[in-house]
């Protein structure tokens, strides 16, 4: 594989860093491949816009030089519907956290795949809530200790990649921290996919669920995620015994649907031709 | 007592009530204000006959604010709704005592009955409020829904038969104008039908009441 | 007005005809009685008009999306009621913090809770103050009819953009609901506010300095918004000296432009001894009691009626003390703007509520028998 390039540090707020996660952390790794698939992508900066919702994953708003947008927990879905809306021409970005976007955000998120509205969900999914210190969200494994948790958890998590799906999203895909180029690409692909895409990056987190877990450092957590995972060409030809455990990535779905902006402004181009006629 | 005006807007709030200076006299013209209170159930479109006597009103230069009371239930259930008309600003926008009251049920008939203004003109639907009726009201019956049934074939056209009833009685507004209020708010394809029912209101009205007709009365056409 | 044409329309409709004449071109919103004619009639007009209209997922996206789109250059509104205005309260508090413009109509009905839908209230008065968290400046208007409602929306728009400042409207199932005669000048006749596009060669998204426009994002300018105490140019700060320094921004705007904000009105005896102070629909009531008291029997009886709640009008209704004995305050709750007309006479007169809280307007009369303990 190619070394991955300089990230172009136009698009950095340079003088914002460093940043505010912690050693270890993936969600440097999961914003550089943002970045590196904005530049892929082409897009004039000045179209570029990032919303975020609340928690460690949404400061990557900050750090970006563009347009940037730093909402309330569980709402940036609900603000990038809006601003799409108004602004069409406008290409969005919506980083959230896996509490964030399935717990308080969850019916933001369904509601935005059922329109189908042109918007790129980056969730960065470390099972855990980071900043408030460690509590488990619906991305937590089965059986996973968090603080709110301490016996490890009960609840079944939620297959978010599924879940996108059942609602209606026209693109899936996941990828992991420690393969950061292939999250680069899979995120320029779903930028290039018109509809609403759903990239689901899983991050270490090693202060807030590693340790507890017993997974230790960011590096034996990288590993580990490295090691389970199955691309999804290959996992095709695995049955379900093999496949227990790990973690399939690639493009998990895509299929074309209409979108939402799309229609919204056919229809008010409709409107206005008979208002003139 | 305020502060210097200097509006975000350009314009004075509610230019149309008279400007008051303090301590100004004004006149008060009593008797002039007419309360409708169209009262029955859901669905009996009184709603709407209220918005459009409203609106005639409007169009005749009145003053007039219209109101309603409702419950959760779109059909059945109990429904009213006033307009009240003036030549003076109407302040009070709730119909107290009505001056004209038409009921299309048996229970608002019972309910609202006693509120009605010394003098007040009573209509009722006397397919659904039966007789005897008490003595020390104005009260006139017709068969509104049963004629807006077998004459037009289409009940829901009743609220017309009554809103030219209340009209023929009472010479709120114009009748020209009330006729051309049906149809700017008829919903679409329903002008036509509720022109009808409005002529035919009229006619019965002309025919006198319904217990004037006597046993072979003949149905006015 | 030979310009003007005499229509019937329902308050419901003027705050939506209101919202399109100041320039209003995306509604988000979500289903609730008594405010749903608002939102019927924004998606029957705004796509011809080139605008958007949304119906969200819920009440707390109709918010989000409201600021969303307002921070993508359009202006914003969105209706609800009660149920749905509490809901709205955690993104109500980010347009505050964040300065982002935006228009919230809440039309009253009684509650708490689900409470009874289509009966009338004035129960939110210090919910549309203190609903969302934080010590937030808000501006409030309770408007007494159609006409009202028609001009306090677009003094609503106006404001909220030239002041980078949320606006709610606090109107009454009473209020949203009637139909009244209204004269709608034609367009043109209007004072809508422009904001420049130009952008100020020095221009910041926040300037401690004063006003300064919001530049839409799109435009070129990168620029940080966000819910945490930021400096001028919308970066999180924790530093005490900026903390202060931006809440004291967002108190001091409004202070600034009290007279661009305060609409009162008064009528009645020059030198009242009973003085009436309300608000939203009571105002009528106690409007017909002011004509009967003062125009007919000659009683010095005044009225104060305010179409701005808050901030409170608290010199006017000082002013008013000063002349009055009596303050007799209406209110369809069970006291909540009577404090605050208490704090603004500091003792100069006596303040008497006069409170009704069963889903019923308060009538003349309950008025009329008020004013008969003192009067003549």
């Amino acid at each position: 594989m190619a070394p991955i390039e300089q990230l172009n540090l136009d698009f950095l707020r340079t003088k914002k860093l460093p940043h505010i996660w912690c050693p270890g952390c993936g969600n440097g790794i999961v914003t550089a491949a943002l970045v590196r698939a904005i530049v892929r992508a082409g897009y004039d900066q000045r179209d570029v816009v990032i919303v975020s919702g609340i928690g460690c994953s949404s400061r990557a708003a900050g750090y970006l030089n563009f347009n940037t947008l730093h909402t309330t927990h569980g709402r940036a879905l609900a603000f990038a519907t809006g601003l799409k809306m108004a602004r069409p021409q406008l290409k969005i970005f919506v980083i959230m956290g896996d509490g964030d976007c399935s717990a308080i955000g969850g019916n933001h998120f369904i509601h935005a795949a059922r329109r189908n509205i042109d918007l790129n969900a980056v969730i960065i999914n470390n099972y855990i809530y980071g900043m408030t210190g460690g509590q488990h969200s619906p991305l937590t494994p089965l059986g996973k200790k968090a603080t709110t948790a301490p016996l490890g958890t009960l609840e079944r998590p939620f297959e978010l990649l599924e879940l996108a799906r059942g609602a209606g999203a026209t693109f899936g895909a996941r990828g992991i921290a420690a393969q950061p180029r292939q999250l680069e690409q899979l995120i320029a692909r779903g930028a290039a996919h018109k509809g609403f895409s759903v990239i689901e990056a899983l991050s270490p987190c090693p202060v807030a669920y590693g340790r507890r877990n017993k997974q230790g450092g960011a590096v034996e957590m990288l590993k580990a995620m490295k090691e389970n995972a199955v691309s999804v060409e290959r996992a095709s030809n695995m049955d379900a015994q093999a496949l227990a455990g790990k973690i399939i990535t690639g493009v998990i779905f895509t299929r074309e649907a209409p979108e939402f902006c799309e229609l919204y402004y056919q229809l008010i181009e409709q409107e206005s031709k008979k208002n003139s006629n | 007592m305020q502060y210097p005006v200097k509006l975000a807007v350009a314009v004075t709030l509610c230019p149309e009530r008279p400007k008051m200076a303090v301590g100004e006299k004004r006149e008060i013209l009593l008797g002039s204000r007419q309360e409708v209170l169209l009262t029955g159930s859901g669905g009996q479109g009184l709603i709407l006959a209220a918005i459009i006597l409203a609106e005639a009103a409007v169009n005749d230069n009145k003053n007039v604010v219209q109101t309603q009371s409702y419950g959760p239930e779109a059909r059945g259930g109990a429904s009213m709704a006033g307009v009240i008309i003036d030549v003076d600003t109407i302040e009070y926008p709730k119909v107290a005592s009505p001056t004209v009251l038409l009921c299309m049920s048996d229970a608002a008939f019972r309910k609202y009955l006693p509120r009605v203004a010394p003098g007040g003109l009573v209509i009722v639907d006397s397919t659904f409020v039966h007789g005897p009726y008490p003595k020390d009201f104005n009260i006139y019956a017709y068969p509104i829904t049963r004629m807006a049934r077998e004459k037009l074939g289409r009940e829901v056209v009743a609220n017309m038969v009554a809103l030219a009833l209340i009209n023929a009685a009472c010479c709120l507004v114009s009748r020209d104008i009330l006729k051309e209020s049906i149809l700017q708010r008829s919903p679409r394809g329903s002008g036509e039908i509720n022109l009808q029912a409005f002529e035919l209101g009229y006619r019965l009205y002309e025919q006198g009441l319904e217990s004037d007709w006597g046993l072979s009365a003949q149905i006015p056409q | 007005m030979p310009d003007v044409k005499p229509v019937l329309m329902q308050g419901n409709e003027a705050c939506a005809e209101g919202a399109i004449t100041a320039g209003v071109r995306f509604y988000a919103g979500y289903p609730i009685t008594p405010s749903t004619e608002i939102a019927e009639y924004m998606a029957e007009k705004l796509p011809r008009l080139g605008g958007v209209f949304i119906q969200m997922e819920d009440e707390i996206a109709s918010m989000a999306a409201v600021i969303g789109a307002s921070i993508g250059g359009k202006r914003a509104l969105t209706a609800t009621s009660g149920p749905g205005f509490s809901l709205k309260q955690e993104n109500l508090g980010y347009a505050i913090m964040a300065e982002i413009p935006c228009v919230v109509v809440n039309v009253q009905r009684m509650g708490p809770s689900t409470g009874v839908p289509t009966a009338p209230s004035q129960g939110d008065v210090m919910q549309a103050r203190w609903g969302t968290h934080g010590d937030h400046p808000i501006i409030v208007f309770s408007p007494a009819s159609v006409y009202e409602t028609f001009y306090l929306t677009i003094a609503a728009v106006n404001l909220s953009q030239k002041l980078r400042q949320p606006v709610v409207l606090l109107l009454d199932e009473v209020v949203g609901h009637m139909r009244e005669k209204v004269l709608i000048p034609e367009m043109g006749k209007l004072m809508v506010e422009k904001i420049s596009d130009q952008v100020p060669p020095d221009w910041k998204p926040y300037d401690d300095k004063g006003l300064t426009p919001l530049v839409p994002f799109g435009s070129g300018h990168f620029y940080h918004v966000t819910g945490l105490y930021h400096d001028e140019f919308g970066f999180p700060t924790g530093e005490p000296a900026v903390v202060s320094r931006v809440l004291d921004r967002l108190h001091n705007k409004l202070e600034q432009y009290r007279h661009e904000i305060t609409f009162t009105n008064y009528i009645g005896h020059k030198e009242p001894r009973v003085g009436i102070v309300t608000y939203g629909c009571t105002v009528r009531s106690a409007r017909a009691a002011v004509k009967k008291a003062y125009w007919q029997n000659r009683w010095p009886v005044g009225l104060l009626s305010l179409q701005t709640i808050w901030p409170f009008p608290d010199k006017e209704v000082e002013a008013l003390a000063r002349q009055a004995d009596i303050i007799l305050v209406p209110e369809m709750n069970r006291g909540q703007l009577v404090g605050e007309v208490e704090r603004s006479v500091r003792g100069q007169a006596e303040v008497v509520p006069l409170n009704r809280y069963d889903g019923e307007m308060i009538t003349p009369d309950q008025i009329m028998e008020q004013l008969r303990r003192w009067l003549p």
